[in-house]
């Protein structure tokens, strides 16, 4: 298909996304776009996640650059934001905590002196919402992470999910008990 | 080249004219062989060389073979063929371009589709509103959308059978994860109806505008980005807002934006049905629900799923 077409927002959980470390670039135009693979075989450009923030510091030191913590039932997400990302700093800077929040971001990763990969999102956008949609999406982020780990286990030849194996070989039952446990957090309510 | 010449010969046959398949045969070996043509610039040389000789016209060779096959609409998506089209023409556009005789929107009961009638085209002027059967369009892919052609080869005759248009309705659940500009409060044309940009329309130059409400949202589902597009009524319920409220806030606030903003708070990172119309890459929105509640039966089934493996 010519033209150009929008990223989609890949659902994954914090605990998987915490484990990502292999970020690759589709081509090699200078403008060709960055993804993070994911152990379970996401291809992650762009992200939506809906969790709670429960910690946010303006940590910068001219400007605002402000640092936030998302929970997710698996783990967390940092945020940052800064002067490039004016909408979401402001909400971050506005809202209280804690607070369910929806994130349309980007990832992004560093890597430390001692290797360590670090995997962050730096949000586009940052809104206010209520807990029954930070509950939709866990249930909406524990059907497609099911639907890669069939993928994976079934021996998909997409090549995203040959990717993934060889990089990570990743432990099926791992993701599988992460989404069980997940989807058990919601279950006292439902 | 067996196969080609052989090809060649039948199709010539086909049209009523014998020629030796041992000139056929040494004509294109003698172009591919000794000249390095490659093998299909080769095989249509030969083919003009045979039309000329014999005097066919050469749309009678590439056409009078097959019939195009007999398509809907919706099917209507891979660049470059030749089509038959059962259509009722809906909209006739304003066209000033000389080559081009006729520019609109031909639907069948599964989609719309553009259309360009060139200046080639030998059949009567279209009228809005009439069914046809088109034969031998082309259809063409540009900036990734798909529209027809019809040229000199195409064909158009009335039917009688009038062409219900179908909206197939479509339905899309996902997170809102982007209101883009042009949402919000707006202006349009009042002549064309477009929506202007910095006052001025693309087709009209600086007009007066008339206020308007719409929402073109992005909803995603993880696997798809869908455009969608609200129109005023629905925005109007979806936020609140009544038109007259937004240009108040507007003018309180000097700002026409912030209209959009405060929409963007209310429907970003929520999930949503809707359901409407598919216009190319558009989604027109007819009617928009939140997904309010986690299903228990599914929240079970999907523990099943995870504890099972």
């Amino acid at each position: 298909m010519a033209g150009y077409s929008r990223e989609v927002a890949r659902r994954v959980f914090a605990q998987e996304f915490r484990e990502s470390t292999l970020t690759f670039k589709d081509g090699d135009d200078q403008y060709a776009p960055q993804y993070l693979m994911t152990p379970t075989g996401a291809r992650v450009n762009r992200i939506f996640i809906v969790g709670t923030l429960i910690e946010k510091e303006d940590i910068g030191t001219d400007s605002e650059y402000w640092r936030g913590r998302v929970i997710d039932p698996t783990g967390s997400f940092m945020i940052y934001a800064g002067q490039y990302q004016p909408e979401a700093a402001q909400v971050l800077a506005e809202c209280e905590t804690p607070a369910f929040v929806a994130i349309v971001g980007k990832p992004s990763t560093y890597t430390t002196g001692e290797g360590d990969v670090l995997t962050s999102v730096r949000p586009e956008s940052i809104h206010v919402v209520d807990g029954q949609t930070r509950d939709i999406w866990v249930v909406d982020t524990a059907k497609k992470t099911l639907t890669r780990l069939k993928e994976l286990e079934g021996g998909s030849d997409s090549p995203d999910v040959e990717k993934a194996k060889e990089y990570y070989a990743p432990d099926v039952k791992h993701y599988y008990s992460m989404v069980s446990q997940a989807l058990q957090s919601l279950k006292e309510s439902y | 080249m067996k196969e080609i010449s052989q090809d060649i010969y039948r199709k010539f046959q086909e049209l009523g004219v014998e020629i030796s398949p041992e000139d056929i045969e040494d004509r294109l070996d003698k172009m591919v062989s000794k000249f390095k043509v490659p093998k299909e610039e080769a095989r249509r040389s030969v083919v003009n060389y045979f039309l000329k000789e014999h005097n066919i016209p050469r749309n009678q060779f590439y056409t009078g073979q097959s019939e195009s096959p007999m398509m809907k609409v919706s099917e209507l998506n891979t660049d470059g063929k030749w089509v038959n089209i059962k259509g009722k023409v809906v909209q006739l556009w304003e066209n000033t371009h000389e080559s081009i005789s006729q520019v609109g929107l031909i639907a069948d009961e599964t989609g719309t589709i553009k259309f360009t009638k060139w200046g080639s085209a030998e059949f009567a002027e279209l009228t809005e509103g009439q069914s046809y059967l088109f034969r031998n369009v082309v259809v063409n892919e540009w900036n990734g959308k798909f529209q027809i052609n019809m040229n000199k080869n195409s064909s158009a005759g009335q039917i009688e059978e009038n062409i219900t248009v179908g909206t197939s309705t479509y339905a899309f659940t996902g997170a809102l994860v982007d209101i883009q500009t042009g949402s919000g409060l707006i202006k349009r044309c009042p002549q064309c109806n477009r929506a202007l940009t910095k006052g001025a329309c693309m087709e009209h130059g600086k007009v007066d505008g008339v206020y308007d409400l719409r929402i073109k949202a992005v909803l995603d589902d993880g696997i798809t980005a869908q455009d969608a597009i609200i129109k005023r009524d629905l925005a109007e319920e979806l936020t609140g807002f009544t038109l007259e409220s937004a240009i108040a806030l507007a003018a309180d606030a000097l700002d026409q934006g912030v209209v959009l903003e405060e929409m963007k708070k209310m429907l970003v990172g929520k999930y949503y049905t809707a359901t409407g119309s598919r216009v190319e890459r558009y989604l027109l929105v007819d009617s928009m629900v939140p997904k309010s509640t986690v299903d228990p039966q599914e929240l079970d089934e999907l523990i099943a799923t995870a504890e099972v493996a």
